[in-house]
């Protein structure tokens, strides 16, 4: 289980201090899948960063299965059970698919380990298991790519930070059963940011998040009908393809 | 029965040698300026030169897939060796060349090696030739590696040169020439580390004189420390041909990298295409890879290390 409790981070700006996330508190139970989404800007993806360790929170805690992480880097965090899924993932010259695959998995994949794992987020297998993390990947390869580096281990708690951008429609749905098969075998807990409808009616619950706070937080079926009822006035979410 | 080698030049022969040397098949060690051991294989033979330091050696247009291992290990400080082999490949030849050299250095004067190398690689005949550059040893002694490699291609020949400067060398100035003929292809990967206040500087010249002729360049090193590399590449276009040369470099605390390319076309259809970037390691490919669980200076060393793959 993640607690969350009074997160806040701030940046500097010419001198001038400005909060992105807000006193922040949320929990995410075992098993359970949380769909954040909310307008761009709105400080999801740098909420996000700060669970990861990758962003530095300057107030608050947050607590993993009872242990207070709030002071553990990145690598710790990970350590501790967290997985995160870039936005935009880097590209890596001269490694190989199948060795990004194995420094995810912590352990040497044997080829089909590979092609089992890109098979998962709809990249032909022999196709790419053999092929540099580089320039030659599309933006869409990468991102799937990317997210085969979280699926590669177990983790207590994923994080996808916008799963479906820059994802062709075919492989969406691929990635759409994907995180249902995760989600139903309960060993996970999911965070997922997004914008697509499809994504948050797989939610247990939805996390609003608007200019740093928690605008709405609740069960699926609670929050769902507002966001519908919003989305001819300001939509932060996408029904449209990907 | 092969000569038993100490343990200094056993490791030293497992880090220049990837393929794993043996005193079998066709071979050649030298050592301290020495040939250690040799042997001939039905399809090559080494002859030792009678004018000057080196070896001549004859790879037959019957050979096959097979290798041959000619590495140099100096142990001996204050050391210079300078060695000319010469490799005459018969047309319609495919084979692999293993060198490299290693140098231990405990003392404190220079140990250096010097090898001259020419290739004549006849018509048709596939060559890969790897070449790993190592060096160690608690001396002060400066570990000084200077390869002159000269290439020479018949019509149809294809040659790989796949070079790498592991560590641990302190100063080093390669020279590469390549004369290309009709249809002939040329595949180049250098990698080079550099640490410490170690200098390295790499010429080559890729004369594409064939109708035809295709080279691929790519060169990829790291420079830590203080230490400065130089590269310049330079690929002539004589003929209707291509080429493509890459530079990458990453560059790490107080190191200096220079990378002047230079491209020339003597033909209307001489295409010609030079890439060169140097760059410290991109902090997002850190963040990643710690998000997998690793240390920073453990990504560090990954990103390194593939880099150089």
């Amino acid at each position: 289980m993640l607690e969350v409790k009074n997160l806040t981070f701030k940046v500097n700006e010419n001198g001038i201090e400005r909060s992105i996330v807000k006193n922040i508190s949320f929990h995410v139970d075992d098993g359970e899948m949380l769909v954040i989404t909310g307008p761009n800007g709105g400080g999801k993806s740098t909420l996000a960063k700060v669970l990861m360790g990758i962003e530095e929170a300057d107030e608050g805690r947050i607590i993993l299965d009872g242990e207070d992480i709030t002071d553990f880097d990145i690598n710790h965090r990970a350590n501790a059970g967290i997985g995160f899924a870039f936005q935009q993932p880097p590209r890596f010259k001269g490694m190989t698919v199948n060795r990004l695959l194995s420094l995810a998995a912590g352990r040497k994949l044997k080829e089909s380990e590979c092609c089992g794992l890109l098979s998962r987020v709809g990249l032909c297998a022999q196709e790419y298991v053999r092929r540099e993390v580089d320039a030659t990947l599309s933006g869409g390869e990468m991102k799937r790519l990317e997210i085969a580096t979280v699926l590669a281990k177990p983790h207590k708690l994923c994080i996808f930070d916008e799963p479906e951008a820059g994802i062709d429609l075919w492989s969406f749905s691929m990635l759409i059963q994907e995180f249902e098969k995760i989600h139903k075998k309960k060993a996970e807990s999911l965070i997922l940011i997004s914008h697509q409808e499809r994504i948050i009616q797989m939610a247990d619950r939805i996390m609003v998040i608007e200019n740093g706070t928690i605008g709405a937080v609740g069960p699926r079926d609670e929050i769902l009908p507002t966001l519908l009822k919003e989305e001819g006035e300001c939509s932060c979410m996408n029904r449209q393809a990907v | 029965m092969g000569e038993l080698l100490d343990k200094i030049t056993e490791k030293i022969l497992q880090k220049i040698d990837g393929e794993g040397f043996e005193q079998k098949g066709a071979f050649n060690l030298r050592h301290n300026g020495i040939a250690l051991c040799h042997g001939d294989s039905e399809h090559i033979k080494i002859r030792k030169k009678e004018d000057k330091q080196g070896i001549d050696i004859f790879i037959d247009g019957q050979t096959r897939g097979e290798q041959v291992h000619i590495p140099v290990v100096v142990d001996s400080s204050g050391m210079h060796d300078v060695v000319y082999n010469d490799f005459y490949i018969a047309e319609g030849a495919d084979v692999t060349i293993v060198a490299g050299c290693g140098i231990h250095n405990s003392g404190c004067n220079e140990s250096r090696h010097d090898g001259i190398h020419s290739f004549h690689v006849g018509k048709g005949a596939n060559v890969r030739y790897e070449e790993k550059h190592y060096g160690e040893g608690e001396g002060t002694g400066g570990k000084v590696l200077n390869p002159v490699t000269k290439i020479y291609l018949e019509e149809d020949a294809v040659f790989t040169l796949d070079t790498a400067q592991i560590k641990g060398v302190d100063s080093t100035i390669r020279e590469t020439d390549v004369a290309m003929g009709s249809n002939s292809r040329l595949y180049v990967v250098e990698k080079l580390m550099t640490h410490d206040l170690q200098t390295a500087e790499s010429n080559m010249e890729v004369q594409m004189n064939g109708e035809g002729s295709s080279a691929q360049i790519v060169s990829r090193s790291v420079a830590k420390g203080r230490s400065r590399q130089v590269f310049h590449p330079k690929a002539v276009g004589n003929a209707r041909c291509h080429a493509h040369v890459q530079c990458d470099s990453i560059i790490m605390d107080h190191a200096e990298v220079s990378s002047i390319p230079e491209i020339n076309a003597k033909h209307l259809d001489a295409a010609i295409i030079h890439e060169a970037a140097i760059g410290r390691i991109n902090d997002e490919q850190l963040v990643k890879l710690r998000t997998l669980g690793m240390t920073e200076e453990e990504a560090e060393g990954v990103i390194i290390d593939n880099f150089l793959n």
